[in-house]
């Protein structure tokens, strides 16, 4: 327990019971992002998943369309401490994309459009704990929430959930994404609280 | 009290490292059941050496039903302790040995990550041209405004401009607006000088003027954005 602050009652204590440690609950979808939201159009998007071997495995948007669909409803939390219960997506999921990736890669790194990276154990987006998603509550995912599409992995800090996502590349080291240069925790486990570097 | 909702509030931390003009400090309030809540707060200047140790400022905006503002500045005395957990950050920031023309364009208390730059280039003698687009409600909503006049005025190579979204000051020429493409093209820096942009507000706001710097011509990379939606 921290220094009690005289006075201090806080909201009622009769919350959601599923929430991490010092997340609180949002019924609305805030925005957090580092610059300006790309625009990317339909007709040249791709997604590339790149082994550590040098081998390319790439999708169209009609490829990502044809591909098995699920829809996920996952709870996120936001490392700027909001969280929104049971939110409802539907993309494809990264078992389903890395089905015939041969690699021996333990680490990998999601990349955007617009320049953003973000690096997750390759188990953490295995096992169905991790989509690429591109519509959200039944409408297409707006841009400024990711659109096109974007990676949902919802047992990691929401940064770890790449907007605009691109590709992935595979490594066998870990190499620190965006956030994560600056200052942010390497793994991300919110019920860890692993908000910065050194929790 | 900087404006009628929003107030500074000057914190002691002893062992503070210093920090960086645009990085902010995460305060954690604790209830005597154990209960807690923290939020996110932009440190709004400079540390500063006071008599018990280095002092550093921010300023908080208060939430309408908000769980920690209305605490901070209605019911948080002098003199009482708070969990100070920071310089936290490490993107949203202006390093003073850059040299190259800045642009901030601040949405309400978006201004206060800027305002500690202004007050960080003034500080360590930065000869770095800075424009600041400030957007407002009304005359009153203006956080630092005594100190963005006298800087206006004393701080050469500041140059301030307002943009009014209900109400604008008597003798004010045009209308109130929304932030739009003229706001930033004339009062703004031009692509061609390669301006570093800071752009901070509420999300709606954010997204607005990176669109249209964006389409005006500044790369991507040069335009750093942080956004805040209601968190309390």
């Amino acid at each position: 327990m921290g220094i009690v602050s005289p006075g201090f009652q806080g909201r009622p204590r009769t919350q959601e019971p599923a929430l991490p440690p010092g997340q609180y609950l949002t019924e609305d979808f805030p925005v957090l992002s580092a610059g300006p939201t790309p625009r990317v159009s339909l007709d040249t998007w791709e997604f590339v998943i790149s082994a550590e071997n040098g081998s390319e495995h790439r999708w169209s948007w009609q490829e990502l369309m044809a591909l098995p669909q699920e829809t996920p409803m996952v709870d996120i939390h936001c490392v700027t401490r909001w969280s929104k219960l049971g939110t409802n997506w539907q993309g494809v999921s990264v078992d389903t994309l890395l089905d015939g990736v041969d690699t021996g890669a333990h680490f990998a790194l999601a990349h955007s459009y617009g320049g953003y990276t973000t690096n997750l154990p390759l188990d953490d987006l295995r096992g169905g704990q991790a989509w690429v998603v591109h519509t959200f509550d039944g409408a297409p995912l707006p841009a400024e929430h990711g659109g096109p599409a974007r990676l949902l992995v919802p047992h990691l800090y929401f940064w770890k959930s790449a907007k605009w996502v691109r590709g992935l590349r595979l490594k066998t080291m870990d190499e620190p994404g965006f956030w994560e240069t600056a200052g942010y925790h390497d793994y991300g486990d919110p019920w860890r609280e692993q908000r910065y570097q050194g929790d | 009290m900087e404006t009628p909702t929003a107030q500074t509030l000057v914190l002691e931390v002893p062992d503070w490292p210093g920090h960086l003009p645009g990085q902010h400090v995460d305060l954690r309030l604790t209830a005597p059941d154990g209960y807690q809540a923290a939020r996110s707060y932009s440190i709004a200047g400079p540390v500063v050496d006071g008599p018990g140790g280095p002092r550093i400022e921010v300023t908080v905006q208060r939430v309408h039903d908000g769980e920690v503002s209305p605490y901070l500045i209605d019911v948080f005395g002098a003199g009482e302790p708070v969990e100070v957990r920071g310089p936290l950050g490490g993107w949203f920031i202006w390093r003073p040995e850059e040299t190259a023309p800045v642009q901030l364009v601040a949405g309400g208390s978006g201004v206060v990550p800027l305002m500690a730059m202004i007050r960080a280039r003034r500080a360590v003698g930065s000869k770095a041209l800075f424009r600041l687009i400030y957007s407002v409600r009304t005359p009153a909503d203006v956080i630092y405004a005594d100190e963005l006049r006298r800087r206006g005025r004393d701080d050469f190579g500041l140059d301030i401009a307002y943009v009014y979204t209900r109400e604008a000051p008597e003798g004010w020429r045009g209308e109130p607006h929304r932030i739009g493409l003229a706001d930033v093209n004339t009062n703004g820096w031009p692509p061609d000088l390669e301006p570093l942009t800071y752009v901070c507000g509420p999300t709606a706001f954010v997204e607005t003027v990176a669109d249209l710097l964006v389409g005006l011509g500044h790369p991507s990379r040069r335009v750093k954005t942080e956004r805040f939606g209601p968190t309390g």
